[in-house]
């Protein structure tokens, strides 16, 4: 921004913004409880992929990890990390309407559409993986 | 509904005042006043130091933006009934330099407007005599939103990012040089990408989504800068995996 100074202007009023300015509005909280929320998120990437690594090193490894997860502490954190991962892909897919826009036969598609279509690929690979799980 | 109203509206006098401080006003309340009536009956009947912008009076010249209330508004479109006995406190718009009272410098977005070129980019133009560029209501389609924008800059107010680091280019910008990218007739995508791809362009924006919901014209800068996000990556994807395809 550059500085003009003129004899009409004098003395521009710049205000600061605070540092809080996050909790004076709804949206702007919820916004920042988003980006936060965005370690437990992390976290979860992080358990994934040490379980990967468990399950590569062999039965062992995998009962050890197994263990580990079982400590109330580590339970505690993986049931928040749940809530807020779910939280996360609703929010998600909510917003992909705006950035994503589909046409079909020329027309452009609704954004309940694409919201729908993420929900229900979301349905899809849960059964999936569901079933992987579930039919041994 | 009460016949008068009180505003508490913010004055700051460059030449007296070191800060913003608030005097209150009693206007009519009527039906069909909207709060710049009431600004202009103070202007001409109570006190005619008040300076704030103003002109078309029906939501197309843009210059009437405000913070109402705590929120970025068009006070020629917020009517002063919707808060019910009041009192209303009005502000300039957050996020720009005051120069006096309810009046912003908005030089800043100006510069930056210029910056998206937000006309018609023609690589080599046709002879006037081939006559119009013609598009479909199908082209038109893709971009008219965007191109309802009024340049009130309720979206900068209302952008949090923008407050923080003011070198970030701004949702209206974006959402112009957004309105020319998806028109079938321009050419110039290329040289606005060069200013959009840039740190505080549109990876500036964390979609905190505020803009698109002060937006009096629903043109969804947020949706803008996602959109243009989106096809930058998989632009970029393509031009990583398939280096020799046409981009």
């Amino acid at each position: 921004m550059s500085e003009l100074y003129t004899e009409y202007h004098p003395r521009w009023l710049r205000t600061r913004v605070s540092t809080y300015w996050w909790l004076g509005r709804r949206s702007y909280f919820a916004f920042i409880a988003r980006e936060l929320s965005s370690v437990f998120v992390a976290w979860f990437v992080v358990y994934l992929l040490r379980l990967i690594r468990a399950v590569a090193q062999g039965p062992s490894a995998y009962e050890r990890f197994l263990e580990w997860s079982a400590q109330p502490a580590i339970l505690l954190l993986n049931v928040v990390t749940f809530v807020f991962v779910v939280f996360h892909a609703i929010t998600w897919f909510n917003l992909a309407p705006q950035a994503i826009v589909a046409h079909f036969r020329g027309k452009r598609l609704p954004g309940t559409l694409i919201t729908a279509a993420n929900y229900a690929a979301w349905a899809v690979t849960s059964v999936l993986v569901a079933w992987l799980l579930l039919r041994a | 509904m009460a016949d008068r109203i009180a505003l508490k509206v913010a004055r700051y006098r460059p030449e007296q005042d070191s800060e913003v401080t608030f005097q209150e006003y009693e206007v009519p309340c009527r039906k069909e006043w909207v709060v710049l009536d009431g600004l202009n009956y103070i202007k001409d009947y109570v006190d005619g130091t008040l300076s704030y912008r103003w002109s078309c009076r029906m939501g197309i010249c843009g210059s009437c933006g405000m913070t109402v209330n705590g929120e970025p508004k068009l006070t020629c479109a917020t009517f002063l009934t919707d808060y019910g006995s009041g009192p209303v406190r009005i502000e300039p718009l957050r996020n720009f330099p005051i120069l006096r009272d309810l009046v912003v410098e908005i030089g800043d977005f100006l510069r930056k407007l210029t910056r998206v070129k937000p006309w018609i980019v023609r690589q080599d133009e046709k002879p006037l005599a081939d006559g119009e560029y013609l598009q479909t209501p199908q082209e038109l389609d893709e971009y008219k939103q965007f191109s309802m924008c009024i340049n009130c800059m309720l979206c900068y107010a209302a952008c949090p990012i923008y407050g923080l680091d003011p070198k970030f280019i701004g949702p209206a910008a974006i959402a112009l040089a957004q309105r020319y990218n998806l028109d079938s007739r321009d050419e110039g995508a290329r040289e606005r990408h060069a200013v959009l791809s840039e740190h505080q362009g549109i990876w500036g924006c964390t979609f905190v989504g505020e803009c698109t919901k002060v937006c009096p014209k629903n043109v969804d800068p947020a949706g803008a800068i996602q959109r243009y996000k989106l096809s930058t990556a998989v632009e970029a994807l393509q031009s990583f995996f398939l280096p020799w395809g046409g981009r």
